[in-house]
């Protein structure tokens, strides 16, 4: 649901449901809404059936992969030799997403519940919650939440730790988020080892999203068949999905609708469409890394992971972001190559440099003295920054430069050619 | 065996190597250098240079051939067109902040930036000349170690080497994206005893040694391999030398003593092979003074002063000299009541931390160890008394040696000490950097060091100023080279039997003696 505003009739309401009331923050008001009954369920179960019953419910991971949960949990050793960890990825940084911080300031003990089902699942001693160090108030809530949860010993013999992020995009990474736990700099590390083999402190660790976790007590609760069948297109994608819509709609915010719900009528009658007077432009479906979609592949687009692909972008962690027609999409692109440069760890050439000299390029076409080369220049850049690195965020930068250019191009010659009025870049 | 061997196909030629190899190590074996710059066998794998990039088959992408373990079946191409265009954009995005000043930069020349982009980069750079490139002011790291930014490809081969190696993690990458260079520690300086190997491992001109600094180009410079003299350890090394002066010391690898890395101690200590102070000519007593003579004369003179001695002899050694030169020195005394003993200065030992039995020694010989397997004592005092009423004495380059004798004084050295201009005859010999020979290190390995430079004047190798004149006593042929020298060593020596100067090659063998008695499996 799109707090502040009412759900709407087309939404289905499960991971938001309790969204806006005060009450379900705290550990009472949570088991007066049946919270904590589904640990209780799990911890009676062998950690191998809830991986089962979690492979079987089709969920697959919210934060941007879309990695099937079960198969990742089945990776962790089946003999332990070592301790296991488990870590949540709370570190939701990603331009257009804000979903995840709903979930920690509405209903931090689903997640909670979710991570003690998970780390049962996985068998994990210590279970980490890397927060994001910009979100205040959820990780407020979370804390608060969390000392209940303790005090009320949901969490058996197990450790579970809150810890805050420093403010750098890059430690949403999995393996940056496992070194930055470990107190090193958040670099991502070359895999393999992956780290179901070799995770944070050197030990089999499985990492999770938030709102994949929060799913986890309602698979539990109605059954996997349940949860599978809540699918409009592709069998592949189930479950529903919080779609963060930001931009240029009338409400903007968050809406939980089941997986291949039309991304049109997401815009269009959810987010009550575009301001008067305007049409809409463009859209990126899946936040700040995934290619745009022009406004047809916008309008045709279903949202599940299948249906984002066959449009040409990826659904990502469903940070929707709207452009309208009064938008400038060279500066936009701008924009979005400058946080990845301002992000970039340095680690890799083509990421460190490859960023940089495409914000500086993009400012140059702004400033109205663009080179028609320049074009080319970008397309050749983004191709060595793609599919060359240790993680994706130099791929992050290249998706909106080359589907940018090629679906807007004509913009970019407007200010090659002078046809349209610099903009000063600060 | 033949079953942990992985067979694969690198540019179209077979190779087998151990399970767990690199696919850049696999190359090698092929001859395929890959172009790389953050990897370095001597450090933990970074990745992140990606210059490596190699293109194998069934892998959906490129990948990077310095973290890829080969696998059976594997087939890599390092030349394919796509390969060859992922490590070209690699070059052009490491150039664009680079300040191209190769004039003036230390590394030109043995610099792998420059290497690589002659090797496969483009021809010009698509970056604006308009855009600003980073600049960020030189910085003092330490005593021998300046770090020039605005050259730096983070490679973080320094980083690595100061965390990994030398267990002093006092460097780091800061600032994040194209802001990023390499920082110290506010508190720290790069003063750790082996700090100095981060100017060898950074493959562009970013950190340069303060020692070398404009110096020389690269490509002045004659390079002889050699052995340091700076303690017991035996780190193989190069000395580099410019219009025959020694510039510069440099590792040279070596897995079973060094791998790649010296200390600063040794790095630093070369430039008394450089000394103008020389003894040019043979000396010999005449009239109460030293009067300069030929080799002949000379050398019998000493075969007269040896034929005569009656009672006993002390030898007063270097554990600088060559083996072959102690040895033949021993020889000369053959037949005589004598006592040979070489005294070790001391000093702090420093290890590597993470490497297992590599430190700069206490012990600061080389050729200790040698010295002992040819019957020398430790003992200096007790060889230093003995001397006083010895009827000859013979010392081998020990300027600092407070020999007093009543017998005659052979002074066998490369400088002419005050105490030595009693001496009764004095020969000029080479040092180090001018001769072929050998050192034993601490554990008992045979290493061969090689002449990087002439020796001043008639001055020549110890092994053949000693040579000469057991040949003037009627003993033996002359030997014309260290190897002849060696092999009669190696013949007549248990020590050294089995041995032959032509098998040590570059990297040394185990003395026979040193070598623990093998268990029968």
């Amino acid at each position: 649901m799109g707090y502040p505003h009412k759900p709407h009739a087309r939404e289905t309401v499960l991971l938001s449901k309790h969204f806006g009331e005060a009450d379900a923050r705290s550990y009472k008001g949570w088991v007066k809404r049946g919270g904590y009954e589904m640990l209780e369920r799990a911890l009676a179960m062998e950690p191998a059936k809830i991986i089962d019953l979690v492979k079987e419910s089709g969920l697959r991971g919210r934060g941007g992969a879309g990695f099937p949960t079960g198969l990742k949990w089945s990776f962790m050793p089946k003999e332990k030799r070592k301790p296991h960890y488990l870590c949540v990825n709370a570190d939701e940084s990603e331009p257009g997403t804000f979903k995840d911080r709903e979930i920690m300031r509405w209903t931090p003990h689903a997640l909670l519940e979710g991570a003690a089902i998970a780390a049962r699942a996985i068998q994990a001693e210590v279970t980490y919650i890397y927060i994001r160090g910009e979100f205040t108030e959820p990780w407020a809530v979370m804390a608060k939440a969390l000392a209940e949860a303790k005090a009320a010993g949901v969490f058996g013999r197990g450790k579970i730790h809150l810890h805050r992020g420093a403010g750098a995009y890059i430690c949403g990474e999995e393996t940056a988020l496992m070194n930055s736990i470990e107190g090193k700099r958040g670099n991502p590390r070359i895999k393999p080892p992956f780290p179901a083999a070799a995770g944070v402190f050197g030990m089999p660790t499985t990492i999770n999203n938030v709102e994949t976790l929060a799913a986890v007590p309602l698979i539990l609760k109605q059954g996997p068949a349940w949860y599978k069948g809540l699918s409009l297109a592709s069998p592949k994608s189930t479950g529903t999905k919080l779609f963060s819509v930001c931009g240029h709609v009338q409400r903007p915010g968050n809406y939980e609708v089941t997986m291949g719900f039309p991304l049109k009528d997401l815009l269009y009658e959810l987010a009550g469409g575009m301001r008067p007077g305007r049409t809409l432009k463009a859209c990126i479906p899946g936040g700040s890394s995934v290619p745009i979609l022009d406004r047809d592949e916008t309008e045709s687009c279903l949202l599940d992971y299948e249906g984002v692909v066959e449009r040409g972008s990826m659904l990502g962690s469903g940070g929707v972001i709207v452009f309208d027609d009064s938008t400038d999409m060279v500066y936009q692109i701008m924009r979005l190559a400058r946080f990845y440069a301002h992000e970039s760890c340095a680690q890799c050439t083509q990421c460190r440099e490859g960023t940089a000299w495409t914000t500086k390029i993009l400012e140059r076409i702004l400033a109205g003295q663009g080179k028609t080369a320049d074009l080319d220049l970008l397309l050749d850049l983004s191709e060595n920054m793609t599919g060359k690195t240790i993680c994706v965020l130099s791929d992050s930068c290249a998706a909106p430069v080359v589907s940018g250019i090629k679906k807007f191009k004509n913009e970019f010659e407007d200010y090659i050619a002078g046809r349209r009025k610099p903009v000063l870049v600060a | 065996m033949a079953d942990d061997l992985i067979s694969l196909m690198i540019d179209g030629v077979p190779v087998s190597v151990p399970k767990g190899t690199l696919v850049i190590e696999a190359a090698k074996q092929t001859g395929v250098l890959v172009p790389h710059y953050c990897y370095h066998p001597g450090l933990p794998v970074a990745g992140v240079c990606r210059m490596c990039l190699v293109e194998i088959e069934k892998a959906p992408k490129l990948q990077i051939a310095c973290a890829t373990q080969v696998a059976e079946g594997m087939v890599v191409h390092t030349q394919s067109t796509q390969a060859k265009q992922g490590r070209t954009g690699v070059l052009e995005l490491l150039l664009i902040n680079h300040p191209l000043d190769c004039p003036i930069c230390d590394q030109a020349g043995e610099c792998e930036l420059q290497d690589f982009t002659f090797q496969e980069g483009r021809p010009a750079t698509r970056y604006s000349p308009e855009y600003a490139k980073r600049f960020n002011p030189v910085e003092d790291f330490g005593p021998d170690v300046l770090y020039v930014p605005n050259r730096c490809i983070l490679c973080t081969r320094c980083v690595r080497f100061m965390e990994d190696v030398a267990k002093e993690p006092v460097l780091n990458v800061s600032e994040r994206g194209d802001r990023a260079y390499v920082g110290i520690h506010p508190a720290a300086r790069l003063d750790h005893p082996w700090a100095g190997n981060v100017v060898d491992l950074c493959p562009v001109g970013s950190l340069l040694s303060k020692d070398f600094l404009h110096k020389a180009r690269a490509w002045e410079l004659d390079k002889a391999a050699s052995v340091c003299t700076g303690c017991s350890q035996g780190c193989n090394v190069t000395l580099d030398t410019r219009e025959n002066v020694v510039v510069r010391v440099r590792p040279r690898p070596n897995l079973q003593v060094n791998r790649y890395f010296i200390c600063d101690h040794g790095r630093l200590n070369y430039r008394w092979m450089n000394r103008g102070d020389r003894i040019e000519a043979p000396l010999v007593r005449r009239g109460g003074e030293l009067h300069a003579t030929d080799w002949d004369e000379a050398c019998e003179r000493v075969a007269t002063l040896l034929r005569g001695a009656g009672g006993k002899a002390v030898a007063l050694v270097s554990p600088k000299a060559s083996t072959e030169a102690l040895f033949l020195a021993r020889e000369l005394f053959a037949g005589l009541d004598w006592t040979g003993a070489f005294q070790v200065v001391m000093g702090e030992e420093a290890p590597l931390a993470g490497v297992p039995e590599l430190a700069l020694r206490a012990e600061r010989a080389p050729n200790g160890r040698g010295a002992e397997l040819l019957g020398y004592s430790r003992d200096y005092p007790a060889a230093l008394s003995a001397a006083e009423t010895a009827s000859v004495v013979l010392v081998l380059d020990e300027p600092e040696s407070a020999v007093r004798t009543a017998g005659a004084l052979i002074y066998v050295g490369t400088m002419l000490p005050e105490r030595a201009r009693e001496a009764a005859v004095v020969l000029p010999i080479a040092n180090v950097a001018e001769e072929d020979g050998t050192f034993v290190n601490r554990d008992g390995r045979v290493q061969r060091y090689f002449q990087a430079k002439p020796a001043p004047g008639m001055a020549r190798p110890a092994w053949w100023v000693l040579s000469e004149v057991s040949a003037t006593l009627g003993r033996g042929e002359r030997l014309a080279t260290a190897d002849e020298a060696f092999d009669r060593l190696a013949a007549s020596v248990d020590a050294f039997r089995g041995l032959s100067y032509g098998r040590l090659g570059f990297a040394g063998l185990p003395a026979p003696a040193a070598v623990p008695v093998a268990v029968p499996a």
